[in-house]
């Protein structure tokens, strides 16, 4: 690129000398206003949106609950409280941050679904997939640690459980876990150090969400029928027609998470989290925040400890390498009449393996999680790359504008239209 | 576009429906609704009984338990002037200090002061109690399954062990435990206390006061919280359907 100054169409005078200078507003104008985007996105489409200011909700709530909060094991739980009860607005803010984590999942959750549905993990997105699965991992790392700031009972024992996970590996296990607890228990160096990584993870969060970012703007966003759009027939400015659909779409999230913070901001949470954690007293039943539960039904159902480990841990490495076990050409389920009803399956067991993981590791729990197990790793390892050569795809539309429109001439505005002020 | 949605929705009613297996306790029995008038969406703390109830804690409950995260100022809440919560503050004795010599020194509690602890550590309150700790009552309602209900259930709920069980040394049945064997004796007896209204002392209205007061204590705020909850999904539904029209409106030329 030449250097010297912008070539900036910026109307307004000073935003243009500074749009010569640093071209921000053409940039902003590119990604998020003429951006080019299928026409033909139905919901699903809104969750990334919703994750992206999902996580600057729980930035700016952990931010102001970090001015209040004491990292010191005599003096966390009471801190929290405290929050509660002192601070203006405390409640509001802490249930607030607390639900968020819950609605970051339920999203992101939902955001993975429509990104194995529709295929979106498959050529040219496999990148994008990949940092979409690190932002996830990150988001789980950071929950944890978060969730054992208050210091409560589930806090403590939830930290114990899950840190001790790691002892299970040869030779480098005892290491990890001291230095993960930066002692010989989970004690006040691990409450500290879990702090300062629940404030540093967030800020990598976004870092990795700026790369998933800038990797969707290379390939352009995949749509719920699978096919690339062949010409602006198929594509709509971002703006206004996906700004105006995220709100909407925004609103109702808006509704969900009220309904939750203000109505029942402990339902998600275990009562238990409310008695100061006692390192004498272990809890009837050790449950992890309702978004591990999948993992740790997977983790509970196979007998062996190391075994269990590399499991839970195989179902998100899975994910990393799924763009290559699944061949098919055709992304969409829509057109794939067997793979659709495959992870239909799939959904089942997972929500079956979110059942069993809050139910104490007991029959008939155990041989449930096992079979759900088992299935949750063949629709990945067997079905896929077996449907890969088996399956016949049923035919794939033409372009989307033909399969959105009908057969019939397109209609004046269908073409996409360089962005207009309103 | 609406079926999808509709999904959508369905997912998170499901993840939302499927949770509640992560709620699960100890082994206990049904706890049932002792028709609380805070447990609803429009709920408020019955402020009279609430009163009682702190009557009934201060002069039984706080011989054992404490209550640290709440001040005597919190009182205010509940109806009480500031010179009633005045009073009451002044009746313990709170040590404070070092003072310009040096010295921890005595002084009457102010209503700044959190509620004073019966025990000065958790080791003196186990000496006192046959080894079993009494856990401080500020969330207790939040930190039990069933919440107020539960407390009810359990003040209640002190009965003769079934015929063949052998309770511990210095153990107690009782219905709603987890596990039915509690260290604390029963702790309410009819006319226990003398209430200034006039209700009668029994042990359901006792349990049922305290349980109030209790309940208000974990959250003090639950009254504001949902106030501000219908105010704030009122205003949502509206601009929900604001942003369908925009939306609409925006999309009706490439539809
Ligand atoms: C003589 C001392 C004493 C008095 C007075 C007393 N308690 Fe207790 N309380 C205890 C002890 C000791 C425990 C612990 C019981 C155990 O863990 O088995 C306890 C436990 C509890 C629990 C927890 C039960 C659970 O689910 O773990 C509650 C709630 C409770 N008390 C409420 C009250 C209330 C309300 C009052 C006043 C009406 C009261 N207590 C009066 C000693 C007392
Ligand atoms: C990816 C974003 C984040 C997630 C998923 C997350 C998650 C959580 C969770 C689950 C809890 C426990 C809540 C509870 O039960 O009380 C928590 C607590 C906390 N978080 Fe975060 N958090 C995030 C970002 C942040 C940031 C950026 C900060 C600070 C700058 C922060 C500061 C805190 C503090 C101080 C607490 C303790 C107070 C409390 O427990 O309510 N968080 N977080």
């Amino acid at each position: 690129m030449a250097s010297g100054l912008h070539n900036s169409d910026i109307p307004n005078p000073v935003l243009r000398w500074i749009d010569q200078r640093m071209p921000v507003f053409t940039m902003m104008q590119k990604e998020y206003g003429s951006f080019p985007t299928p026409r033909n996105f139905n919901y699903f489409w809104n969750f990334g949106a919703l994750a992206m200011v999902n996580l600057m909700i729980m930035i700016a709530t952990g931010i102001f609950l970090a001015m209040h909060y004491t990292p010191h094991t005599s003096m966390a739980f009471d801190s929290v409280e405290r929050i509660m009860r002192d601070v203006n607005f405390g409640w509001l803010l802490r249930y607030v941050h607390a639900n968020g984590a819950s609605m970051f999942f339920i999203v992101v959750y939902i955001h993975i679904w429509r990104g194995l549905y529709y295929g979106s993990y498959k050529a040219p997105r496999e990148l994008l997939w990949i940092l979409g699965v690190v932002i996830f991992l990150l988001m789980m790392a950071t929950a944890f640690m978060g969730y054992v700031l208050p210091w409560g009972q589930m806090s403590f024992w939830g930290a114990t459980v899950i840190t001790n996970l790691f002892s299970a590996f040869p030779v480098v296990g005892e290491w990890i876990v001291q230095l993960l607890w930066g002692g010989f228990s989970v004690d006040n160096p691990t409450l500290n150090r879990f702090f300062a990584l629940h404030y540093l993870l967030p800020f990598v969060i976004v870092g990795v969400v700026f790369l998933h970012v800038v990797a969707l703007h290379i390939t352009g966003s995949n749509n719920p029928l699978g096919v690339e759009p062949k010409g602006p027939q198929d594509t709509l400015p971002f703006h206004p027609y996906y700004t105006a659909k995220d709100s909407f779409g925004l609103v109702i999230y808006f509704i969900v998470f009220a309904v939750l913070v203000f109505f029942a901001p402990n339902y998600l949470g275990h009562p238990d989290n409310y008695i100061p954690a006692d390192p004498l007293v272990t809890p009837a039943h050790i449950v992890p925040e309702w978004y591990f539960l999948p993992f740790y039904a997977i983790l509970r159902a196979v007998p062996d400890k190391l075994g269990g480990v590399l499991l839970m841990f195989g179902s998100i490495a899975v994910l990393f390498v799924l763009p290559w076990l699944d061949g098919s050409p055709v992304r969409s389920m829509r057109f794939r009449p067997i793979a659709r009803i495959a992870f239909l399956l799939w959904t089942v067991a997972f929500f079956v393996l979110l059942w069993c993981g809050g139910k104490p590791a007991e029959e008939p729990y155990v041989t449930i999680s096992r079979f759900a197990t088992a299935y949750y790793f063949a629709y990945f390892l067997v079905i896929l790359p077996l449907l890969a050569r088996l399956e016949k795809p049923l035919p794939l539309p033409e372009s989307i504008a033909r399969a959105v429109l009908g057969g019939g001439p397109l209609p004046a505005g269908a073409a996409a239209k360089p962005m207009e002020k309103a | 576009m609406l079926r999808n949605s509709l999904k959508a929705l369905a997912i998170v009613g499901g993840l939302i429906a499927a949770t509640p297996g992560a709620q699960a306790a100890g082994e206990s029995v049904a706890i049932p609704d002792a028709g609380f008038s805070f447990n609803g969406i429009f709920g408020t703390y019955d402020r009279a009984s609430a009163q009682r109830g702190f009557q009934v804690y201060q002069q039984v409950c706080a011989s054992c338990h404490a209550a640290h995260l709440l001040s005597y100022r919190n009182l205010r809440d509940l109806g009480l002037t500031e010179a009633q919560v005045a009073a009451i503050a002044s009746q313990v004795q709170i040590q404070d200090g070092p003072n310009d010599e040096g010295q921890m020194f005595e002084r009457p509690g102010r209503p700044s002061d959190r509620f004073r602890s019966p025990f000065p550590n958790p080791q003196a309150a186990r000496a006192s109690n046959n080894g079993a700790m009494p856990p401080d009552l500020s969330v207790i309602a939040k930190a039990r399954a069933g919440g107020a209900n539960y407390l009810y259930a359990l003040l209640t709920g002190y009965e003769d062990p079934p015929a063949g069980m052998t309770l511990g040394e210095g153990m107690n049945y009782n219905r709603y435990f987890p596990g039915h064997q509690i260290a604390m004796a029963r702790p309410l007896n009819p006319d226990q206390v003398e209430y200034a209204d006039g209700t009668p002392a029994t042990i359901e209205n006792m349990s049922r006061d305290v349980s109030t007061f209790l309940a208000w204590a974990a959250e003090p705020e639950a009254e504001e919280r949902r106030a501000m909850g219908v105010k704030i999904i009122i205003f949502l539904t509206l601009l929900a359907g604001l942003a369908y029209v925009v939306k609409r409106k925006v999309w009706a030329n490439v539809h």
